[in-house]
C-alpha cells in the first residue's frame, strides 16, 4: 500500500524529532492530505489557541496517491489554524515537494511549538535535523532555495520555504515549494515564520509501493486517457482561459469589486499571453507540469526587458512562473491593471517573497479606493498615488509588501484589518477575513454560498458550482450542489490528487485508483461519506474556535449593490434564501452547528 | 535494428511520468531516485531536459569493467549490466561521462537503462512524446524534416 506507514513529529521548542506511526484508523476515516491532517490538528491542538502562538500546530500531508504515477500525484497540504481567519487554514500544494516527502519516508509532518532561534528542518535520507538558519533568515524564497541546495552539495533537494514576508508576520504570507508553486492562500506561511522555521528541505531515495500494482496501473492509464480527452484547453490556455469567460458574463471583479467587467481583461488574458508584440516578444514561453501531472496548466512566462518593472534589474531577465487565472484576476481588474508585464512581475515578487496574490491584490484594491475617496493620501503610501489602474503602484506595493517596508506593512494585515483600521470596514473583500477570489457572487450566486460557508474563508477552491451558476443566475437550488461539491472536493482535497482532474474523473474514477493504491475499500460512496466527514470536521474546528453563523456572510456590497453590468445586472447575491436551505442540507441547527444526529452519522462523536 | 531513446527537450513539461514508469519496471516501486532516466529543470521550469544513457558503441563503462558485468544487446545495442557479474566496484560511474550509470546503494550493484528489453517504459509512458524510441540510424530524420520544411516554407514565401 502506497502510506509508508510513518509521521514525524517536530516539536521545535525542544528541537525534538520523533517518528511515530500513522495512525491508520485516521487515515481510513480522512482519507488522507487534506482530512488527514486536520484530524491531526483537532486532536493536537485547542482550537482557541493564538493562530501565531506557539500553540498551534503547523501540518504538512501527503495523501495516498501522493508520489505514485496517478495523474496530478504531487499535492501536499499544509493544514493550520490561519492567522488571517482565526478559522482552519488549509492549502494545498504541486510541484515536486509533496512526493519527496514520501519519497522520504513520511506520509505527514506534525511541526509544534516555537523555535527559539531560526532554523530549517532538513531530510536527506535517514539524517533528519534542524539546521540553524541565522544565514538565510531574511532571504527570499529563491535565495534560500539556491543557498540550501549549495550549501548541502545537494541539487536533487525540494524544498518549501517562506519568504521575508512569513518571516515578519504578513497575515497572508505563503509557503512556496520548488520556486514557484505554493501552499499560497490562508497564512500557512504566516505561522511557519511564527515558528521560526524558515524551510524545510527534503531529499527522498525510497520508493512507493501500491496494494495492486498490476491493476493500478491499468486503471492509472486508463484515467490519464480519460483526462487527456478533456484537458487540452487547460493544457494549452492555463487556468487564465477564464479571463475571457468571466469578462463575458460579467463575473469579473473590477476595481475592489465596484464592477463586474473590465475594459482591459484581453490585455491580461490567456491569448495575450501567448500574442507575440512588436519587438518580438512573446509572454509565455512554455507550459509546465508538477509532478506526475498530465495536463501541465503550469505557465512559465517571462517579462520584456525594457519594461519599466525590470528594465534596470537584470536579476529579472529570467524566466518564472507566469500568471494563472487568480494572480491575472488580483493584478488585473480588481486593481484595474491591464499591463501584462506589470502584473507578470507582481507574479514573480510574491513568488519571490512568500505571498499570496489573491489576498495582497484584493487588500490592495481595498487600499486603493479608500485612496480615491481621500480616507488615505500619498503621505500614507509612501508617495505612491494609489489610484485603481496604476501599474507602477501595484508593483511598488508588491515588493513593499513582500519585503515588509513602509506602506507594504499595513497592506500585510489584510484587507479587513486595514479597513477596520481606516474606519471603512465595508470596503473589505472578504470573508472571516480571507480575501475573495476571481468571482463576483452577484453573477455566480452558488460560488457566493461557497465563499459565505467557506471553513477557510473565502475561497473558491473548497466546492464547484460553477456549472449550475453559469446556468442560472438566481439562489434557486444552489444550496445543494454548494454542500455535495463542498463534500466532493474535501475528498478530492484528501487524495494527494489535483482538483483540476474533477471535469474528467468523478467519484468511481478517484475510487478505483484508490482502491488499486491502498488497503482498505475504497467506493465511491465511502470516498464522497468522508468528504462530508472533513467538512464538518472543519467547521467543528471553526466553531470550537469560536466563529459562529455571524461569520457565514458575505460584506454589504454583495449583498445590497446590484451588479452593475453584464448577464447579473442589477441581482445581488440571495445569500438569505440559499443559507438556511444549505444548513438544512447538511443537517447542522439554525446555529450552523452540526446535530447529534450528523455528527454521529458521520462517526464525529 | 539498434535503437535510441530519441529526447526532444522542448516537448518535456517535467511531469516524471518517466521516471516513474522506469522506476516501477525495475524497482516494483515508484522511485525517481532509482530511475535510470532523470529529467533536470533550468531556469524555473523554463526547460526540462530527460537524461538518460545514450548506449555509446565504444562504452566506457563496459571498458571500464574489471568483471565484464557488461554486456552489448546485440539486438538493440543497449548496454547491459549483470547483476550477478557486478561486484560494485563502480570503475564505471567513474569512466561514464554523463553519469548516467548509477551505483545502487541498496543492491550494492550499478543501475543503467536497458531499453526494458526492447519496450522502454519511460517513451510509453511519457504524455507529450518527449521521449521516443526509435532507429538510431535515423534519429536526426524528425530535425531535419522540420528544418527542411522551414527552409521550404521560407522559399515559397
Amino acid at each position: 500500500m502506497s502510506w509508508q506507514g510513518k509521521i514525524l513529529r517536530i516539536n521545535l521548542t525542544s528541537g525534538e524529532l520523533t517518528p511515530e506511526p500513522l495512525n491508520m484508523e485516521w487515515a481510513h476515516d480522512y482519507i488522507g492530505e487534506r482530512g488527514l491532517a486536520t484530524k491531526y490538528l483537532w486532536e493536537n491542538m485547542d482550537p482557541k489557541a493564538d493562530a501565531m502562538s506557539p500553540e498551534n500546530a503547523l501540518i504538512f500531508a501527503t495523501g495516498p496517491l501522493t508520489g505514485t504515477n496517478a495523474s496530478t500525484s504531487g499535492r501536499y497540504a499544509v493544514v493550520t489554524k490561519g492567522p488571517l481567519t482565526g478559522a482552519i487554514a488549509c492549502s494545498n500544494s504541486g510541484g515536486k515537494f509533496g512526493a519527496e516527502l514520501k519519497y522520504a519516508g513520511f506520509d505527514l509532518l506534525l511541526i509544534e511549538g516555537r523555535s527559539e532561534k531560526p532554523v530549517y528542518l532538513l531530510i536527506e535520507g535517514d539524517e533528519i535535523s534542524l539546521v540553524s538558519a541565522d544565514k538565510i533568515w531574511g532571504k527570499t524564497v529563491w535565495e534560500t532555495d539556491a543557498w540550501i541546495k549549495k550549501q548541502h552539495h545537494n541539487p536533487m533537494l525540494k524544498i518549501a520555504t517562506i519568504g521575508v514576508a512569513g518571516e515578519r508576520g504578513v497575515r497572508y504570507a505563503a509557503v512556496v515549494n520548488d520556486l514557484h508553486r505554493a501552499a499560497g492562500r490562508s497564512g500557512v506561511g504566516t505561522v511557519m515564520g511564527s515558528k521560526n522555521l524558515k524551510a524545510i528541505a527534503i531529499r527522498g531515495t525510497g520508493g512507493v509501493r501500491v496494494k495492486d500494482p498490476k491493476r493500478f496501473m491499468e486503471v492509472t492509464d486508463e484515467m490519464k486517457n480519460l483526462l487527456a480527452k478533456s484537458t487540452g484547453g487547460l493544457t494549452k490556455y492555463g487556468t487564465n482561459a477564464m479571463m475571457d469567460t468571466m469578462q463575458e458574463f460579467g463575473g469579473l471583479p473590477t476595481n475592489n469589486f465596484q464592477q463586474v467587467q473590465f475594459d482591459g481583461a484581453d490585455k491580461i488574458d490567456a491569448k495575450a499571453m501567448l500574442k507575440t508584440d512588436e519587438t518580438g516578444h512573446t509572454n509565455l514561453l512554455t507550459n509546465k507540469a508538477c509532478f506526475g501531472c498530465t495536463i501541465a496548466c503550469g505557465r512559465i512566462a517571462h517579462i520584456r526587458e525594457d519594461h519599466f518593472t525590470i528594465q534596470n534589474r537584470k536579476e529579472y531577465w529570467h524566466a518564472s512562473g507566469g500568471l494563472e487565472y487568480e494572480t491575472a484576476f488580483a493584478f488585473g481588474p480588481v486593481v484595474g491593471v491591464d499591463d501584462i508585464d506589470a502584473c507578470t512581475f507582481a507574479g514573480y515578487l510574491m513568488n519571490e517573497h512568500g505571498v499570496d496574490p489573491i489576498s495582497f491584490g484584493v487588500t490592495l484594491a481595498a487600499a486603493m479606493e479608500l485612496y480615491e475617496m481621500g480616507v488615505i493620501t500619498t503621505d500614507d503610501t509612501d508617495g505612491v498615488e494609489l489610484n485603481f489602474g496604476n501599474a507602477e503602484a501595484l508593483t511598488i506595493m508588491a515588493e513593499k509588501t513582500g519585503k515588509q517596508e513602509g506602506f507594504g506593512e499595513i497592506l500585510g494585515m489584510g484587507s479587513r484589518r486595514m479597513c477596520e483600521k481606516y474606519g471603512h470596514p465595508e470596503l473589505s473583500m472578504t470573508v472571516k477575513g480571507q480575501e475573495f477570489a476571481g468571482y463576483d457572487s452577484r453573477a455566480l450566486q452558488g460560488m457566493g454560498l461557497g465563499y459565505a460557508t467557506g471553513n477557510r474563508g473565502a475561497c473558491h477552491l473548497k466546492h464547484d458550482t460553477f456549472d449550475v451558476d453559469m446556468d442560472d443566475q438566481t439562489g434557486e437550488g444552489k444550496a445543494e450542489p454548494c454542500k455535495t461539491s463542498q463534500d466532493w472536493t474535501a475528498a478530492v482535497d484528501s487524495s494527494g490528487l489535483c482538483m483540476f482532474t474533477m471535469g474528467a474523473w468523478g467519484a468511481p474514477e478517484f475510487a478505483a485508483q484508490l482502491d488499486a493504491d491502498s488497503e482498505g475499500e475504497w467506493t465511491a460512496e465511502r470516498l464522497t461519506q468522508s468528504g462530508e466527514r472533513i467538512w464538518n470536521l472543519e467547521r467543528m474546528f471553526n466553531l470550537a474556535a469560536g466563529l459562529t453563523r455571524a461569520d457565514d456572510t458575505l460584506p454589504e456590497r454583495l449583498l445590497k449593490d446590484p451588479a452593475p453590468s453584464g448577464t447579473a445586472k442589477g441581482r445581488v447575491n440571495e445569500l438569505d434564501r440559499m443559507l438556511p436551505e444549505y444548513y438544512d442540507l447538511r443537517g447542522w441547527n439554525e446555529a450552523g452547528e452540526p446535530t447529534e444526529d450528523t455528527l454521529g452519522r458521520l462517526g464525529l462523536i | 535494428m539498434h535503437r535510441m531513446l530519441h529526447i526532444e527537450p522542448s516537448l518535456c513539461t517535467g511531469c516524471l511520468q518517466c521516471e516513474m514508469a522506469c522506476s516501477f519496471e525495475h524497482e516494483g516501486e515508484f522511485n525517481p531516485a532509482r530511475s535510470r532516466i532523470r529529467v533536470f529543470e533550468f531556469e524555473h521550469g523554463r526547460t526540462s531536459v530527460p537524461y538518460t544513457c545514450t548506449q555509446c558503441v565504444e562504452a566506457w563503462c563496459m571498458k571500464a569493467c574489471p568483471t565484464a558485468a557488461i554486456s552489448v544487446d546485440t539486438q538493440l545495442g543497449a548496454k547491459l549490466v549483470s547483476p550477478e557479474a557486478c561486484v560494485g566496484c563502480k570503475a564505471c560511474v567513474t569512466a561514464c561521462p554523463f553519469g548516467t550509470i548509477e551505483f545502487n546503494p541498496t543492491s550494492g550493484k550499478v543501475d543503467k537503462c536497458d531499453f526494458c528489453g526492447g519496450d522502454p517504459k519511460c517513451a510509453s509512458a511519457c504524455p507529450t512524446d518527449a521521449i521516443t524510441y526509435v532507429d538510431a540510424g535515423a534519429s536526426g530524420v524528425g530535425r531535419m524534416l522540420a528544418s527542411a520544411q522551414q527552409a521550404a516554407q521560407g522559399g515559397a514565401s
